[in-house]
């Protein structure tokens, strides 16, 4: 009690005194950028995941051949959720005499509970979202339905038993899906019509969706109760079962931010641990002093531990606060930016997960040094140069290595991500503070050949080499970060950007005849559409896999059992497209054509668990055809150019009655003759997928504010970094100045001296985070975040200059004030 | 020869130096009798601080013992001898050791409130008001001329009425009209307070003004 009393009473006076001001800072700026982080990342993810649910038209949804239990229903009410229920069939839809298979989708009230239906009052226009179902009686059919069919909004439909009337085009649904799983038209009618069609028969080949949203939590709740009480046969989709070309796009701006925030984690780490050394440098006289007056060294370690503490919460809500309208005003200020919509509300989760982490950085960086204080000797009230005996290095070391690990595991959340990346660390400060000892040594022997100036700053460098070598990792460490950040962030807009320019292609074309093959690509040319290349298709069915029958065999997840046995669409191709990159194996040469080769993308590989050279077994329209795997091919789906999950060498498929496939950009107006196309090439699947690519750009819209805002958070943090580790100096530097100018140096040759020094440390980390930043980025980019590298010469310019600009300019402005003060009062205070 | 308030047996204090072993304090026995007081003089480098921080308990000897009233110091651990300063010494030094966040009042206090004495404000304005600082007392260290610190760390040092006032050079980073002034406040202080007094100084008139003058020279005693 005594003791908590006397720390509050210390910090309050030191307070007072502006003691205790830059570690505070240094702790608000660090908590400020980790929460900031975090309610951004929090909100952006959630964002994504809303859109992301969109594609589910729900939250979750359970499918299944049979009727889903009411006993789900129930549940579900009982746990608040809302609730619809979706039936699909195939069936031929007739108006007068012309027929075309279609996808039926009958729906209750409240479909879609995510997402819009668009819907049109002209075939291929552009939608505008629905604001119900269709009434009883009326059926939306898709534009190629009704191009098929000759229709239009009015027709009369025959739909099994009914006669139901065309209300409105049909332009898209969210739960359609992205890719070709459905090659049939889409129709959807109201669920209280479905009798009346009487298509439902013993036999009838139905799918039943029951579509639940609500609160995250109680959804998350309900998921985990679905999946102890399936009944054979039903399926559970989330959000994790959403098209490729969204997850990719969610996956890499999920694992950017968590990057981001894990260097936040890092610098703020690095600024603890230099505002602690700054900490005990300046309570050493203290502790000496209390231990003289008669404290116990108890006393003094919960002295310090609790003034500590005390900074830390203070820290911990000012830098939440901050953090929280920082972000606020963040979103606010680039509303414009995002395209669609606004983010949802931030969650409270960061600021506890602030507070934790800036406690758990206290204790693992400033406990170890706050020991050592307290081992100060009471006889250093006599002799200045008497210091508390060094840590061991396991008690130096081990918990801030303990709690960085720790950090970095809950970050990553991925073993061998986790060991690479601390290994690449552990690496990377040893080679840093090796390479400091090597560099200081070396500028050492400049110090003949430089002025007066310089050769004080340099022999400051040398006097002090471990704090030279410890300030060198911090100023690395900080700058390291910012230009890391500012190529990958640069790598990754690009990316993005690049991968989804404005004339994407956003529809595609399926079924196209090899005899219609050239008119076709004549007819969208002259319409003005821009064609991408064109890439053969033909269906089969994966029988074997080493001799084994597949249905025998048991596959990793759901994912593998439906890939495993679903129908396949298979292709052939002699190049490889641009927008794939072989990650093992070959791709074959011009010789091996038709040999029985084939290459798989890495989605098949990993679902199916399969390896290179493994023998498969496809059945190619009754025709057993068996191939090696040669290659595993990793495909960028969001290029939106044709891919296959399976490509044959070519030579082998030709002469099985295949189709074609290709995609084109249409703008709106160009979309118009597609009502023709589909007349003249009736056999011919058109794909509107535009809505799909809203879908992407607005996920990517959000992930490239969340980069950018994050970049902001994580270069405050570095320069406090930089703050801190200038800081810890300056108490020395004041009294050197103060001793140069009683001696006789101008104010202009110690400032100079100071500048020397500083640029010379800002040079030397600058040349070493420059290299540390390639390193990284490179891991980063390759092997994180999926993207491809490009070394950068100019951000390693930048991190040379910009080291020695920023650290010399920061410590300027922290030691200018100090050579403006009278050197008396600095020679009193003596050099702690 | 044990009987006095403070007592030295045989003291040794040897440290190691890039030369080997160097003897910074050479067989150093003393008594000093409650009230006494005793100057310790001597050339620099002269083991003169050495001596004192081992009879005032802040550094252990290589060999030897020091009993502070009774208590035998190399007997007690860290803690063990950090409680029975707390009770029974006061220290005064030559860079006063204010602590430059608390106020005049608040330094003051500080040795009371580590010892956890009730009304240690009451008592550290009194004291301060006998070393002539009653209009000082919210002022920090910095804001105070350097006789003016050192009357505020002769106040620190009496206000837990110790038995034992340790003092290294208390005039040492003063001139000599301040230092001289400084002087005079020591012994009349002492002199209230019936305390016992070791002074560790170059300035021979402060010496003279002691009971007792131990030389020093190269670690013993001539």
């Amino acid at each position: 009690m005594r003791s908590i009393r006397f720390a509050l009473r210390m910090l309050g006076r030191e307070w007072r005194s502006g003691e205790l001001g830059v570690l505070l800072l240094a702790l608000t700026i660090a908590v400020a950028a980790l929460t900031g982080v975090g309610f951004l990342v929090s909100r952006i993810s959630a964002a994504v995941a809303m859109r992301a649910t969109q594609v589910l038209a729900a939250d979750i949804r359970v499918e299944s051949a049979r009727p889903i239990a009411d006993a789900v229903f129930v549940r579900a009410a009982s746990m608040g959720l809302s609730r619809a229920h979706a039936t699909g069939m195939l069936s031929v839809v007739f108006d007068g005499e012309r027929s075309e298979l279609a996808d039926l989708y009958a729906v209750t009230a409240g479909y879609p509970l995510r997402g819009k239906v668009l819907v049109a009052t002209h075939l291929f226009a552009q939608g505008t979202p629905a604001s119900a179902v269709p009434p009883p009686g009326v059926v939306w059919a898709d534009s190629r339905l009704l191009a098929a069919l000759g229709g239009h909004v009015g027709s009369q439909l025959s739909i099994g038993a009914a006669t139901l009337r065309v209300g409105r085009v049909l332009i898209s649904r969210p739960d359609q899906g992205g890719t070709f799983t459905s090659l049939v038209p889409n129709l959807l009618m109201n669920a209280a019509d479905l009798p009346r069609t009487q298509l439902i028969q013993p036999g009838s080949r139905v799918r039943y969706s029951a579509l639940f949203s609500g609160d995250p939590r109680q959804v998350a709740a309900f998921e985990t109760w679905l999946r102890t009480h399936l009944r054979p046969g039903e399926q559970v989709r989330d959000i994790a079962d959403t098209s490729p070309q969204i997850g990719g796009a969610v996956s890499r701006a999920d694992r950017f931010l968590s990057l981001a925030s894990l260097v936040a984690v890092l610098l703020c780490a690095a600024a603890v641990a230099m505002s602690a050394r700054r900490y005990v440098a300046r309570h050493l006289d203290l502790v000496a002093l209390l231990k003289t007056l008669g404290a116990t060294r108890r006393f003094t370690l919960r002295l310090t531990t609790l003034e500590l503490l005390a900074v830390a919460a203070i820290a911990s809500l000012l830098g939440a606060s901050i953090g929280y309208l920082a972000q606020a005003w963040l979103v606010y200020a680039l509303r414009g930016v995002l395209t669609h919509g606004t983010l949802p509300a931030a969650s409270l989760t960061p600021v506890a997960m602030g507070l934790l982490t800036a406690v758990a950085l206290l204790a693992g960086f400033a406990l170890p040094p706050l020991w050592r204080l307290s081992r100060t000797p009471a006889i250093r009230v006599l002799r200045r140069d008497i210091g508390p005996p060094p840590l061991s290095v396991l008690l130096a070391f081990g918990p801030s290595a303990g709690v960085i690990a720790a950090l970095i595991a809950w970050v990553v959340l991925d073993v061998r991500l986790f060991l690479e990346f601390t290994a690449g660390l552990a690496a990377f400060l040893a080679l840093l503070f090796a390479a400091g000892m090597l560099l200081v040594r070396a500028a050492a022997r400049l110090r003949g050949h430089v002025g007066v100036a310089w050769r004080y700053g340099i022999a400051n460098l040398g006097r002090r080499r471990i704090d030279s070598v410890v300030q060198i990792v911090a100023f690395g460490v900080g700058i390291m970060a910012l230009l890391l950040l500012g190529i990958i962030r640069n790598d990754l807009d690009g990316a993005w950007r690049g991968s989804l320019p404005a004339d994407l292609p956003n529809y595609f074309f399926i079924n196209i005849p090899p005899q219609s093959r050239d008119a076709f690509i004549a007819y969208l040319r002259s319409h003005g559409a821009r064609t991408s290349r064109m890439l053969p298709m033909i269906r089969g069915r994966l029988t074997a896999i080493d001799g084994r029958p597949v249905e025998s065999m048991r596959f990793p997840g759901r994912r593998g059992e439906h890939f495993a046995t679903r129908e396949q669409n298979l292709s052939w191709a002699s190049a490889l497209g641009p927008d794939n990159r072989i990650v093992a194996g070959r791709w074959w040469a011009p010789s091996e054509r038709g040999a029985p080769l084939v290459s798989i993308a890495t989605e098949f590989e990993r679902w199916l668990g399969l390896r290179l050279g493994d023998e498969l077994t496809f059945d190619v329209a009754g025709d057993s055809l068996t191939v090696r795997v040669a290659s595993v091919r990793k495909v960028k789906w969001d290029s939106f150019q044709p891919n296959f999950f399976i490509v044959f060498a070519p030579g082998l498929l030709e002469k099985e009655t295949g189709t074609y496939l290709t995609s084109a950009y249409l703008t709106p107006d160009q979309a118009r003759a597609l009502a023709q196309l589909a007349r003249t090439f009736p056999s011919v699947s058109i794909f509107d997928i535009d809505d799909l690519l809203n879908d992407v750009r607005a996920v990517m819209d959000k992930a490239v504010l969340a980069v950018q805002s994050v970049f902001v958070f994580t270069l405050l943090a570095g320069l406090t970094v930089l703050l801190a580790a200038v800081q810890s100096s300056r108490d020395e530097r004041r009294y050197e100045g103060a001793m140069l100018r009683t001696l006789g140096a101008s104010r202009a040759t110690v400032l100079q001296g100071v500048l020397a020094e500083f640029a010379a440390l800002g040079a030397l980390a600058g040349l070493l985070a420059a290299a540390g930043a390639s390193v990284a980025a490179w891991f980063l980019t390759t092997r994180v975040l999926d993207l491809h590298y490009a070394f950068s010469p100019g951000a390693c310019a930048i991190g040379f200059a910009g080291g020695i600009v920023l650290v010399a300019v920061s410590g300027w402005l922290a030691t200018r004030s100090v050579v403006n003060q009278p050197p008396l009062g600095a020679l009193r205070r003596g050099p702690g | 020869m044990v009987g006095g308030v403070l007592t030295a047996e045989r003291l040794v204090k040897r440290v190691e130096s890039p030369e080997g072993p160097l003897t910074i304090v050479q067989d150093v026995s003393l008594d000093i009798a409650r009230g006494e007081s005793m100057a310790v003089v001597g050339p620099s480098g002269a083991g003169k601080s050495t001596l004192l921080a081992l009879l005032a308990g802040l550094d252990l000897p290589t060999g030897g013992r020091v009993l502070l009233e009774g208590h035998d110091l190399t007997a007690l651990d860290e803690d063990g001898r950090a409680r029975l300063r707390a009770a029974r010494v006061g220290f005064v030094f030559q860079a006063f050791h204010l602590i430059p966040a608390l106020t005049a009042l608040e330094n003051v206090m500080l040795p009371l409130e580590l010892a956890s004495h009730s009304g240690a404000r009451d008592a550290a304005l009194d004291t301060l008001r006998r070393v002539g600082l009653a209009d000082r007392t919210g002022h920090y260290p910095r804001q105070l001329s350097g006789g003016e610190q050192q009357r505020v760390a002769l106040a620190r040092a009496f206000v837990t009425r110790p038995a034992v006032l340790f003092a290294d050079e208390p005039t040492g980073n003063l001139d000599s009209t301040t230092g001289a002034r400084i002087g005079q406040l020591l012994f009349e202080l002492n002199a209230d307070s019936h305390t016992t007094l070791v002074l560790v100084t170059h300035d021979q008139e402060l010496a003279t003004r002691c009971r007792r003058v131990l030389r020093m020279d190269a670690g013993r005693i001539v």
